[in-house]
């Protein structure tokens, strides 16, 4: 059974089509995209289902047997980020109904996106090097697309930085494929996987094995590869941002962990290392970076880099627990970072700004919303018994097995320094007194009956995706059991690359080896 | 650009390069050639004959908006990959149509992946005209 395969990826493929051909406005547009996520959300449930039970699932595109055609394969690990993936982009699309204006919609807003999600599927799923590349590039166009669609002068500015960056990664990746295809003679994921160590010319291994933590890297955004993000992220509409910051950099996350767990296996210790200490740098340059600004989605920015670094410790340490803690961290600050952005969006419209310093009285005006936030705020600093909690607490026994005590003092001083620009917000934002009352909040009055009708529809809209997400989050934390079983198995596998190779190859991988040049 | 000889040769030269696509895109199956390069031959032949007469007349010769071609072309290329979906075999799977064959020759050869070839074909040229179209018309 491969269909589930497919649709995960033909769902949002055709939402995008049906998106732009179907005639009507900003609400058609809209109500196709996400009737389109909630499709593929019940794909993506009924695939985890499935690799949950029986383990790994594979499909042959064209029936091309594996090493020879594109394989598509779902192991623990992508089926959950392909879950994932579909919750978010269900609460955003839901999210961007009232958030993203008429004329954004009429340059392809819905299309694009939903491309963007066809993209971060494919990537997920796909079980070949070269397809991998097409993925991202799928992502990158749509991307390049969302960032400077509306065109304000700001917006054109981040899009060249994020643009630039992006294709020297692509070169770099590109440069890559082609010497590992020299080299082995295949792209096949699951083929590669020993054939390289095998070579009598491991210093050239070396080199490729590098170039591709530096492509990934600049795309999951790790130190000191980062600067692209928090510069281009504060211009966009919100939407755009929290799904760029939920998800995007995430990918470049599962490329390393996939390509340094299948491809290169880490014989060396020199690329483990390399990799904890970037971890640990990253994590803790975004911190300090977050704590350093004072616009609310610069410091949102500077966080989504300092949790890649939590999510590459696993990668770093390699064990199953580290790797385990990783997966966690990394599903869980998906909902965070998408629910965060969210908020932020929320709060720059009650306030008109995203400047800590014109903001204000938030709690007094809107207490409910107020409390969401905090649940999301001490999620990511990881109180107890919230979702973040598990996720650091996993972290921290990874490095006590490991009894890598420097890692575990870094860690915790992270963790610890994550408090500061989120209380920052808290009490600047909600907390003290609206700075000019003589402002926005007055108008509010002055609005006719249908108008103020209209606002507070649309507030209700943008309240019930991050009501979700929240409600989503708190029953992890609540229940976190089910969730910590399937990254056990999810690490077990990523690690133990048996049962993928078996789906992939298929029980005849002996004769196929004997195929190749 | 106003110059009546690159006007008049840009026609020229666009009705050669959109032969010339088709016969690329014909024999893409099994010589090098195919929907992508086929496209984008296309598109670049457009280019020409936009370059010349301006965005406003490329517009005109397209007469469809080039995102909706291009989506279009995906469109196509999705149901080329279903439709051996439909007959229980994998997503993509070639399935042929060999019309006139004989035991020696396979006479005329239609399949999906013809069609999926054109899917691609529309797909970039919808792409690239269209954002050389919006390129130029902000400027």
């Amino acid at each position: 059974m491969n269909g589930l395969l497919v649709a995960c990826l033909l769902t949002p493929m055709m939402t995008a089509i049906l998106a732009f051909l179907w005639p009507g406005g900003r609400v058609i547009k809209g109500a196709v995209s996400v009737c389109g996520t909630v499709l593929l959300s019940v794909f993506a449930a009924l695939l985890l289902r499935q690799v949950w039970t029986d383990g790994p699932v594979s499909a042959q595109m064209g029936g091309w047997e594996a090493p020879m055609g594109i394989t598509l394969v779902a192991d623990h690990l992508s089926a959950m980020l392909v879950m994932v993936t579909a919750i978010v982009g269900l609460a955003v699309s839901f999210f961007a109904l009232t958030d993203i204006d008429e004329a954004r919609a009429k340059g392809g807003f819905d299309t694009f996106f939903q491309i963007l999600l066809t993209g971060i599927v494919g990537a997920f799923l796909t079980g070949d090097l070269f397809n991998l590349y097409v993925w991202f590039e799928v992502m990158l166009i749509s991307s390049f697309a969302l960032i400077v669609l509306g065109g304000d002068k700001v917006q054109l500015d981040g899009a060249v930085k994020y643009v630039a960056i992006n294709l020297v990664s692509t070169v770099l990746l590109l440069t890559a494929i082609g010497l590992v295809y020299g080299m082995a003679g295949t792209l096949n994921m699951a083929d590669l996987n020993g054939s390289l160590a095998e070579l009598p010319d491991q210093s050239l291994v070396t080199v490729v094995s590098v170039l591709f933590l530096i492509a990934f890297g600049i795309k999951a955004a790790v130190f000191p590869l980062y600067f692209w993000l928090p510069a281009s992220y504060h211009t966009l509409p919100i939407s755009i941002a929290a799904v760029f910051a939920a998800l995007m950099t995430k990918v470049g996350v599962y490329a390393l962990i996939r390509t340094f767990t299948l491809i290169f296996t880490p014989e060396s210790d020199m690329i483990a290392t390399v990799v904890l200490v970037v971890a640990l740098l990253t994590m803790l340059t975004g911190i300090l970076g977050a704590i350093s600004h004072t616009n609310i989605r610069r410091i949102l920015s500077y966080h989504v880099i300092g949790s890649i670094g939590f999510m590459l410790l696993g990668l770093g340490l390699g064990s199953p627990l580290a790797m385990a803690a990783s997966i966690f961290y990394m599903m869980q600050g998906i909902l965070v970072k998408a629910l965060l952005f969210m908020i932020v969006g929320v709060i720059e419209k009650r306030g008109n700004s995203s400047e800590l310093s014109e903001l204000g009285g938030l709690y007094r005006s809107h207490p409910g919303f107020s409390i969401l936030y905090l649940l999301a705020a001490l999620a990511l600093i990881g109180i107890p018994p919230l979702s973040g909690f598990w996720a650091k607490l996993m972290v921290l026994e990874a490095g006590i097995e490991h009894q890598a005590w420097w890692v575990i003092a870094l860690v915790l001083l992270a963790s610890l320094l994550t408090f500061i620009p989120l209380m920052r917000i808290w009490f600047e934002a909600f907390w003290k007194a609206a700075p000019r009352s003589d402002d926005a909040p007055v108008k509010e009055p002055e609005l006719s009956n249908a108008a103020s009708g209209s606002a507070a529809r649309s507030e209700s809209m943008q309240l019930a995706p991050v009501v979700a997400l929240s409600a989503v989050l708190l029953l992890i934390g609540l229940a976190p059991a089910s969730l910590i079983s399937l990254t056990d198995q999810a690490a077990a596998g990523v690690l133990n690359v048996d049962a993928y190779l078996q789906v992939v190859l298929g029980s005849g991988a002996a004769p196929i080896e004997e195929m190749k040049p | 650009m106003n110059s009546i000889i690159f006007r008049t040769v840009s026609r020229l030269l666009m009705g050669l390069m959109l032969l010339f696509s088709l016969f690329l895109l014909w024999r893409g199956h099994n010589e090098p050639g195919g929907g992508f390069i086929g496209g984008l031959v296309a598109a670049a032949g457009l280019v020409v004959y936009g370059l010349a007469d301006g965005p406003k007349s490329m517009r005109l010769i397209l007469r469809a908006d080039p995102g909706a071609i291009a989506l279009t072309g995906l469109l196509i290329a999705v149901i080329a990959g279903l439709m051996p979906v439909v007959g229980g075999s994998d997503f993509l799977t070639g399935l042929w149509l060999f019309i006139g064959a004989t035991p020696t020759d396979k006479g005329l050869a239609l399949g999906t992946p013809l069609l999926f070839d054109i899917g691609v074909y529309l797909a970039v040229v919808g792409g690239v005209v269209g954002m050389v179209i919006a390129i130029e018309e902000s400027l």
